[in-house]
C-alpha cells in the first residue's frame, strides 16, 4: 500500500519541481461548478434570445398579416403598419424609461428609474428575475412584450383611427397602462406579483392579465369611443385576404412558444412544460372553436379555426408554467367555445364594432384564462413558490388551494379597471390633440391612401 | 362587321377558345366580371357574419368578326360554353361602325 502513495507523492514532487502547478481538489472542483454554470447559462441565453426573436415575430409578421388579411384591401397596409410602426415606438419608450418603469423596484404599482436609459443593464443577470442569463437579454426579451400588447388594440379600431392619434395613443397607453400592469404582475415588490413580494399573489406565467386582459379590454373602450365604422352591418366588410391570416395565425402559433415556454427565463423542465401545455391548449381551442361553428353555422371556416387557434394561445398564456398538459386540453377546449360565442352570439347582440374581435378573442380569452390559471396551477408543475421550510406550496384549486382564484379575480379586476380608465382618459387627450377617428372621406378612400399615399396592391403595374 | 359580347362560365373559357380558334377566330379581348341572370348566389360566413354573394365569376370574351361569319361563329361558341344548366350565359351581338389595324393602317374587314 505505502509504495504506490510513494511512487505518486514523488511524482507530484517532481513535477512541483519541474514548476507544473498540481492543481488541487477545490480548485478543480471550483472549475467545474463554474464550467457547468457557463454551461446552463450558454443554453438558457440561447434559448431566450430565440425566444425573444419569436415574440417579435409573432408582432411582425404574424399579427400584421393576421390582421392585415382580416380588413378590406384599401385599408391593408394601414392595419400592417399599425403593427410595424410599434416594433419602432416601444422600443425607444422602453430603451428610455421602460424597462425601468416595469422593473425597477419602486412602488407597487412602479417601478422607479434605476434602469432608465438602460443604466446598469449589462450582461450581468439581475437575479431577481433571470439569474442565469444577462439582464440584457431579460430585457430584450421583455420588450417583445411591450411591443406586441399594444399592437393587439389595433383590431378594434382598424379602419378608422388616425395615425398621429394612434400613435400617440399607443404611446402614452404603454406608458400608463402596460407599465404599471407589468409591474405590478412581474416586477420586483409589485402589488400581484406571486414570485416577488407582492401582497396579492396573482399567477400569471407569460402575461394573461398584463397583455391580454388589458389590450382586450382597452379594445372594447376604443371600439365603444370610436364608433362604428361607415356601412358596419349594412356594407359588406369581408376579409379581402384570409390566406394572409392563415399564415399570420400559425406565425403566432409557432412563435407564442417564445411567449410561454421562454417565459421560463430559462432552458429548463418549465419551458418543457410551458411549450407542451401552450401546444395543446391551441390544438384543443381549434378543434373547440371549428365543433361550435360546424354545429351553429354548418359550416367550420378556415378564419373559425385560426381564431380558434388564438384563443386558445390566449388562455392557456397565464396558466402555461403552472398546469400540467390535459388541464391545458380543457382550458384551449374551453376557450375555443367561449371566444367563438363571444364574437358571434355576443357581439351580435351588443352590435359594437370590435373589428378585429381583439376583446372577443384577447379579452375574454385572457379573463377565462386567469381564472383557469387560479383552479388547475399545481406545485407539480412549478414549484418556485416555497413556504419558509423550503416545502412547494399548493398552486390552484387542484391542489387544494382554494384563495388563489380569489386572488386570480383581484388581478383581472386591477386588469380590467386600469384598462378602462387608462384607456378613456388616453383616448380623450389624443381626440383633443389629433382627433381620433379619421374623416369620412378618408375612411371611404381607405387608410392606405389617406394616412400613408400607398396601395397595398398594385397588380396592374 | 359584327361584335360578340359572350359572357360564359369561367371554367368554359378554355373550351370555346379551342373552339373559335378550330374555325380560324384567334382574335379576341376577354375580361374578368362578375354578374348574374337567374343564377342563385351563394352565402358567406365570416366569424358568424352573413354576406350574400350574388354577383359570381364569369368570363366576358369580345370579339369582331365579318357579317358574313356571324351564325358560325355563334353556332360555335354557344356549342362550346353551354352545359345546360341555369348560369351558361348569354351572348349580345352589335353593330361595328369601323374597325382599324393600329400596326399599318388597315381598314375594315382586312382589319379583323
Amino acid at each position: 500500500m505505502k509504495r504506490p502513495l510513494f511512487l505518486l507523492l514523488s511524482l507530484l514532487l517532481l513535477s512541483a519541481a519541474a514548476g507544473a502547478e498540481p492543481p488541487s481538489m477545490e480548485s478543480r472542483l471550483a472549475a467545474l461548478d463554474s464550467a457547468v454554470r457557463s454551461a446552463q447559462s450558454a443554453g438558457d441565453n440561447a434559448w431566450m434570445l430565440v425566444s425573444a426573436a419569436l415574440v417579435l415575430m409573432m408582432t411582425g409578421p404574424g399579427l400584421a398579416l393576421f390582421y392585415g388579411g382580416l380588413v378590406r384591401k384599401k385599408n391593408v397596409l394601414g392595419t400592417m403598419m399599425h403593427s410595424f410602426i410599434l416594433m419602432a415606438v416601444v422600443t425607444v419608450l422602453w430603451a428610455l424609461v421602460g424597462y425601468s418603469l416595469t422593473f425597477g423596484e419602486g412602488s407597487a404599482v412602479l417601478g422607479d428609474l434605476r434602469y432608465a436609459l438602460l443604466n446598469g443593464v449589462g450582461t450581468a443577470p439581475n437575479a431577481d428575475y433571470a439569474p442565469t442569463i444577462p439582464q440584457q437579454t431579460f430585457m430584450v426579451y421583455q420588450l417583445m412584450f411591450a411591443i406586441i400588447t399594444p399592437a393587439l388594440i389595433s383590431g378594434a379600431f382598424a379602419e378608422r383611427m388616425k395615425f398621429s392619434a394612434m400613435l400617440l395613443f399607443t404611446g402614452l397607453w404603454t406608458l400608463l397602462v402596460y407599465f404599471p400592469m407589468a409591474h405590478m404582475v412581474w416586477g420586483k415588490g409589485g402589488l400581484l406579483s406571486a414570485f416577488l413580494g407582492g401582497k396579492i399573489p396573482c399567477l400569471d406565467f407569460a402575461g394573461g392579465t398584463v397583455v391580454h386582459i388589458t389590450s382586450g379590454v382597452s379594445a372594447l373602450v376604443c371600439a365603444l369611443y370610436l364608433g362604428k365604422r361607415k356601412g358596419y352591418q349594412s356594407e359588406p366588410m369581408k376579409p379581402h385576404n384570409l390566406v394572409l391570416s392563415v399564415i399570420g395565425a400559425c406565425l403566432l402559433w409557432v412563435g407564442w412558444f417564445g411567449f410561454n415556454a421562454g417565459s421560463a427565463l430559462a432552458a429548463s423542465g418549465l419551458a418543457s412544460s410551458a411549450f407542451v401545455a401552450t401546444h395543446f391548449a391551441a390544438a384543443a381551442a381549434t378543434l373547440g372553436w371549428l365543433a361550435a361553428e360546424w354545429i351553429r353555422n354548418g359550416k367550420p371556416s378556415v378564419l373559425g379555426g385560426v381564431s380558434g387557434c388564438v384563443a386558445g394561445l390566449v388562455a392557456i398564456t397565464p396558466a402555461s408554467g403552472f398546469v400540467k398538459p390535459m388541464p391545458a386540453l380543457l382550458i384551449g377546449l374551453a376557450a375555443g367555445v367561449v371566444c367563438f360565442l363571444m364574437v358571434t352570439a355576443v357581439k351580435a347582440r351588443f352590435g359594437y364594432d370590435d373589428s378585429l374581435d381583439a376583446f372577443g378573442v384577447h379579452g375574454a380569452g385572457g379573463t377565462l384564462g386567469a381564472m383557469l390559471t387560479g383552479v388547475f396551477a399545481t406545485s407539480a408543475v412549478n414549484d418556485s413558490l416555497k413556504n419558509a421550510a423550503g416545502q412547494p406550496l399548493a398552486l390552484g384549486l387542484i391542489e387544494g388551494n382554494g384563495r388563489q382564484v380569489a386572488n386570480q379575480v383581484v388581478g383581472v379586476v386591477i386588469a380590467w379597471l386600469l384598462a378602462i380608465v387608462g384607456t378613456i382618459v388616453i383616448l380623450k387627450i389624443c381626440d383633443l390633440v389629433f382627433g381620433v377617428r379619421v374623416d369620412p372621406e378618408h375612411e371611404i378612400e381607405g387608410l392606405d391612401l389617406s394616412m400613408h399615399g400607398e396601395e397595398g396592391y398594385n397588380f396592374e403595374s | 362587321m359584327k361584335k360578340i359580347e359572350a359572357i360564359v362560365q369561367p371554367f368554359k373559357l378554355e373550351e370555346v377558345k379551342e373552339a373559335l380558334k378550330g374555325i380560324g377566330i384567334s382574335g379576341m379581348t376577354v375580361t374578368e366580371v362578375r354578374g348574374h341572370g337567374r343564377q342563385k348566389g351563394h352565402k358567406e360566413v365570416y366569424r358568424g357574419q352573413e354576406y350574400n354573394v350574388d354577383l359570381l365569376p364569369k368570363v366576358k370574351l369580345e370579339l369582331v368578326i365579318p357579317s358574313g361569319r356571324l351564325e358560325e361563329v355563334l353556332g360555335t361558341l354557344s356549342r362550346a360554353a353551354r352545359t345546360g344548366k341555369i348560369g351558361d350565359g348569354k351572348i349580345f351581338v352589335y353593330e361595328v361602325a369601323e374597325a382599324i389595324r393600329i400596326r399599318n393602317d388597315d381598314r375594315g374587314e382586312a382589319a379583323l
